[in-house]
């Protein structure tokens, strides 16, 4: 699904990224960790195009003849091939209510014309409904389609970041990344994202690449876990495999 | 969502709106007559600057231009022959316009195309700016439009302006083109393409995200915008007859620009009334430039005292109401600072 190779990131003589590799197979939930600072973000910011790597390869293949190289692409052409994120701070479009945060996912498939809007054409209308059809049920699916109404940025913190994932999903997504999460969940919420992910990962056939703090949330949901501390790859495996490795330990705790 | 309970309050308005007007050229004068074209002009600039500003979020300046672009438009193609002959008496017009005569209809569509040609042409470059760098590119490409004007004489007769343009404009010209504008734009708004204006408005790394090409989109909200503007500035040259570099100033596009934040950005509603309101009031208020004789002291006329009042408004709604006049903002505090 995707590949990247040698990977590097800098911002002047800012190294944010240096050398990163990975390989995320189709249906897979692949976790990134690493101290605060250790690039994390960078890497998503990099595979969604809001940076251009200084160096390297990002090859994305959403089915087995189709293959693209998203370095150099610019956000809005890399989610129309299927690569869609949430944000760590949250970014949802505050003064919209939360129905039409989803459906302005939705955007980005529309095939009328502009006029056709205006005009309220047929074939708009009838692409319209379905869009809105579809967002409701997204909605439903992450509980908020009784505040259907109300302003994105008056929901309370943990359903502003569901309702980011619903934004995400309401643009078919087949790669999804999701930046923490579970940030500032309490460990009931935490557990219900993890059911939720697992979900949705069914329900739309989803790969997913998760940063993540919470080591119950990684070590629970991904099968494969990469760590990253200071722009380098310090570690890569199963989540037992990296809850042995002595230099994963060393770059949370520290050497004692 | 509840679009089938909003038609009847639609139609009855656009009922009585037609009645109105039938009333109001049956009975008023011809001044009162002229204040409510000016407003139906109003309606449709503020509109237009509304798409650009209030729902698309960036901070165009260029209104002026795109109406001075408009205004010449409809001048040169409305006139007829011999007062063309007569109004280029300093440089002969261009051979290929001098035997046009056109239509009002025409001339209108023909106004907000060039007005889009131009102001596309010239805005595409610099709609990747944000805030003050685009009011500011902007409002140059206003100057730069108000000064090309000024100097090609042959085109559109320099600093002499143009008279005796057909008076083409009346109240049903002026609000039907602000109806058609209200309906065009609350339809775009309620469409898909509106929906990805309003995110580009409130958050452009996630608009991208969400795969919402920001360029795309900002030229079609500016095209719409310049488009209706050029529309209005050749409603403006019907109705005045005569026009000349020097009406297409800055002030004119803070003018528009009063309305706009009084009414409310991005709301369609507010807008149509504070046009209404800001033009009748632009009226109203001239005695304001006059001599005033309080009887102990009098006071000299001082020309654009009545601006000051709108400033004086201006600066408490944005402080009091900063979602405009007309929209309710429930619970919020004065504060100096946000946080």
């Amino acid at each position: 699904m995707l590949k990247i190779e040698d990977l590097h990131m800098r911002f002047g003589g800012v190294v944010a990224c240096n050398g990163f590799n990975a390989e995320i197979e189709t249906g897979q939930i692949v976790g990134l960790i690493g101290p605060n600072g250790a690039g994390k973000t960078t890497i998503f910011n990099v595979i969604t195009g809001v940076y251009k790597p200084t160096a390297g390869q990002i090859l994305y293949s959403p089915a087995a003849n189709e293959h693209h190289q998203l370095s150099g692409l610019g956000p809005d052409k890399i989610a129309k091939l299927g690569v869609c994120r949430t944000f760590q701070n949250i970014r949802l479009f505050g003064e919209l209510s939360v129905l039409e945060n989803v459906f302005i996912g939705n955007h980005l498939r529309v095939k009328s014309d502009v006029f056709s809007t205006v005009f309220r054409l047929p074939h708009y209308l009838v692409e319209e409904k379905r869009m809105y059809e579809k967002s409701l049920y997204l909605l439903e699916k992450i509980g908020l389609q009784d505040s259907r109404d109300e302003k994105a940025s008056s929901l309370p913190y943990g359903m502003q970041r569901r309702l980011e994932i619903a934004r995400a999903l309401a643009t078919d997504p087949k790669l999804l990344l999701l930046d923490e999460p579970a940030a500032g969940m309490n460990p009931q919420e935490t557990m219900e994202l993890i059911q939720f992910i697992r979900e949705i990962k069914q329900e739309f056939d989803l790969t997913i690449f998760l940063i993540e703090h919470h080591m119950d949330v990684i070590m629970e949901i991904s099968e494969k876990i990469y760590v990253l501390d200071h722009g380098l790859l310090i570690a890569e495996g199963d989540p037992s495999e990296i809850q042995q490795n002595e230099r994963v330990v060393e770059a949370y705790l520290g050497v004692g | 969502m509840n679009e089938k309970s909003k038609t009847p309050v639609t139609l009855i308005i656009l009922a009585l709106t037609i009645v109105g007007l039938y009333l109001a050229n049956r009975f008023l004068d011809a001044y009162q007559i002229r204040i409510i074209n000016l407003s139906g002009i109003y309606v449709t600039l503020g509109l237009s600057m509304n798409l650009i500003n209030g729902m698309t979020g960036m901070f165009s300046l260029g209104h002026a231009g795109f109406m001075a672009i408009g205004a010449y438009t409809v001048g040169i193609l409305t006139m007829p022959v011999t007062m063309k002959e007569m109004n280029f008496f300093m440089q002969p017009i261009v051979p290929f316009l001098a035997d046009v005569e056109w239509g009002f209809l025409p001339s209108l569509f023909a106004a907000g195309l060039i007005s889009v040609l131009l102001g596309v042409l010239i805005g595409a470059p610099v709609l990747r700016l944000t805030d003050d760098y685009l009011a500011i590119a902007t409002l140059g490409f206003a100057e730069i439009i108000r000064v090309v004007f000024t100097n090609t004489q042959s085109l559109t007769n320099g600093a002499l302006g143009l008279k005796g343009i057909p008076n083409y404009t009346n109240t049903w010209w002026s609000w039907g083109v602000a109806l058609i504008t209200i309906w065009f734009i609350s339809f775009l708004m309620k469409g898909t393409y509106g929906k990805a204006f309003l995110a580009i408005r409130e958050d452009e790394v996630a608009a991208r995200a969400m795969g919402i090409s920001l360029f795309k989109h900002k030229v079609m909200s500016f095209a719409f915008g310049c488009f209706f503007a050029g529309v209005a500035g050749g409603l403006m040259a019907g109705l005045l007859g005569t026009i000349d570099p020097n009406m297409f100033r800055i002030t004119l596009t803070f003018n528009i620009l009063l309305i706009v934040v009084l009414g409310g950005l991005g709301k369609i509603g507010g807008t149509v009334v504070s046009a209404v309101i800001v033009t009748v009031m632009m009226e109203v208020l001239r005695f304001l430039d006059e001599a005033i004789d309080l009887g102990f002291v009098r006071l000299k006329g001082i020309p654009g005292m009545r601006m000051v009042v709108f400033s004086i408004i201006l600066i408490l709604v944005v402080i009091v109401r900063e979602k405009g006049l007309l929209q309710r903002t429930k619970g919020r505090e004065l504060t100096y600072a946000k946080n």
